[in-house]
């Protein structure tokens, strides 16, 4: 049950945005895409979530052809940076949508979709605030939201894009704490795009360092740190 | 007493005061009262000459004629408009800015033009004039003539609404919603349309009202047949013509009526779901 990216590739209007990127992540593990802007570590998030499609290249998870698969059916929960929350719905309702939508016979009984929600927010640690809609939340609890709404889905992928880019240091590491917590409980594999190395190495297993558009080096936070393997890696690490 | 100093961004009292003469000036004599002399006119004989001049055969055969007209053209130019915004607002292709000033074509031409453009492709010496006689189709001069011009320069109304909101609002929830699951008509209905309802909701309104009060493309194709082809605005003008100022004024009335009441409608659902047109401005 592994991610298996190999050489993945993608060309936008003007600029290539990926160059064959590869790399494997062991099933319910915690990876980093960690790079500076441009380097196609979005890119390659959107690809892996089916919001952007790759030229070429393959993607495997598990025995699934995943890049074949449209998003709606790949059931990997996408955090993004803007929280992109429904703005029209409450809390209860954002975070029970994913379960709201399915088809009739996999689509869970009201009892059960409302005690969803509430281990949801227990577990985001935002009991109470059920009624309340996203306007009325501040950019951490938006962003704890989401990750429930994700969460609700029972995901067998879990994607972040930047999650905490638009929050400030403290509520970060709040969350960056909780994330790793939650991603411990539920097993499932995250890939997590950062620039930011320090949030990259703190949280994840492995991390892959990217630049234009190729992984420059990955391997364990404490293996790349040590054994930095182009003058790029090192330089970036000691900025 | 400490002294008072102007807030930055207050004026001076009698600035404010002059400004506010001068809207008010100039709505008082450019809108409300026109309005008023129209009312007045149409009942100066009373309330039973008013009823008279509406129920008068050829007067309702008019109001039928432009609710048609508007019944029809009003939902088309709303599908059209959330299918064009749609576009815009989430896809990127060739030929989108292209299409973007296509839309807005109807608002630069002269209404009498866009009707005489249909003259030529589907008059005597048109097109496909020839070809319609033969087949006993009638398009000029009848009812779906009128529709036709009437679905032109209501057009724009709903695209030009919605496509700014839509671009503005971006794709964000709609890829949340594909993540989660759901499929395109479930993302449609319960994440895009809930975001535009309030731009749609004004997009069809003034669709409507333009619909009803379209004057010139419509008197181009209607050949002002008396009870067959004459909607309301062309009905006060035949009977303004004929010297019936009472008839036209009282025409005129319900027709303004008919506007005073889209906007009645609007701001009593803007005052209905004030909390939520609220919530929904909030990022």
């Amino acid at each position: 049950m592994s991610l298996t990216v190999d050489s993945v590739t993608k060309k936008f209007a003007r600029f290539p945005a990926l160059n064959g990127a590869s790399f494997v992540a062991p099933q319910g593990s915690f990876v980093s895409l960690l790079g500076p802007s441009g380097s196609g570590k979005t890119t390659l998030l959107r690809i892996l979530g089916g919001l952007e499609f790759a030229d070429s290249g393959s993607v495997r998870f598990a025995d699934l052809n995943w890049l074949d698969m449209p998003a709606r059916t790949r059931n990997a929960g996408f955090v993004f940076q803007q929280y992109a929350l429904f703005k029209h719905m409450t809390v209860a309702d954002n975070i029970a949508f994913g379960l709201r939508v399915r088809p009739r016979g996999r689509r869970p009984s009201k009892a059960d979709i409302a005690r969803r929600v509430k281990e949801l927010l227990a577990l985001v640690q935002l009991p109470g605030l059920d009624d309340r809609y996203p306007s009325q939340l501040s950019g951490g609890q938006r962003q704890r939201v989401a990750l429930a709404r994700a969460l609700a889905i029972e995901p067998r992928m879990l994607l972040l894009d930047e999650p905490f880019g638009a929050l400030d240091a403290k509520v970060r590491k709040e969350l960056r704490a909780d994330l790793r917590r939650i991603h411990d409980h539920a097993g499932v594999t995250t890939v997590f795009v950062t620039h930011d190395q320090e949030e990259a190495f703190a949280v994840a297993d492995l991390v892959a360092v990217m630049k234009d558009g190729r992984i420059e080096q990955y391997g364990t936070p404490a293996d790349v740190r040590k054994n930095p393997r182009t003058p790029f890696v090192s330089e970036f690490l000691s900025a | 007493m400490s002294k008072r100093f102007l807030n930055p961004t207050e004026d001076p009292l009698w600035l404010r005061l002059l400004l506010g003469a001068v809207a008010v000036g100039f709505i008082a004599v450019l809108l409300l009262l026109p309005l008023a002399l129209v009312f007045k006119e149409a009942f100066a004989n009373g309330v039973s000459a008013f009823w008279t001049a509406i129920v008068e055969p050829d007067a309702l055969a008019a109001v039928k004629l432009s609710l048609i007209a508007a019944a029809i053209a009003v939902p088309f130019n709303t599908v059209f408009g959330i299918a064009a915004a749609w576009a815009v607002a989430k896809y990127d292709f060739p030929g989108k800015t292209v299409l973007v000033t296509l839309i807005d074509l109807p608002f630069s031409v002269s209404p009498v033009v866009a009707g005489l453009i249909y003259v030529l492709v589907f008059g005597m010496q048109g097109w496909f004039g020839p070809w319609l006689i033969d087949h006993d189709i009638h398009i000029l001069f009848a009812v779906p003539g009128i529709v036709l011009a009437t679905i032109f320069v209501t057009f724009p109304f709903v695209a030009r609404e919605l496509i700014p909101l839509m671009v503005d609002q971006g794709r964000d929830e709609e890829e949340a919603a594909a993540t989660l699951g759901a499929t395109g008509l479930q993302t449609f209905l319960r994440v895009t349309l809930p975001n535009i309802k309030w731009g749609l909701l004004y997009g069809i309104l003034l669709c409507n009202a333009r619909a009803l009060g379209e004057f010139g493309a419509v008197s181009v194709v209607s050949g002002h047949i008396r009870g067959v082809t004459n909607t309301m605005p062309l009905h006060v003008q035949l009977l303004y013509d004929n010297y019936d100022y009472a008839g036209a004024f009282a025409v005129a009335a319900l027709l303004a009526m008919l506007a005073l009441l889209t906007l009645v409608l609007k701001s009593l659902l803007e005052w209905r779901y004030a909390d939520e047109l609220a919530a929904s401005h909030r990022h």
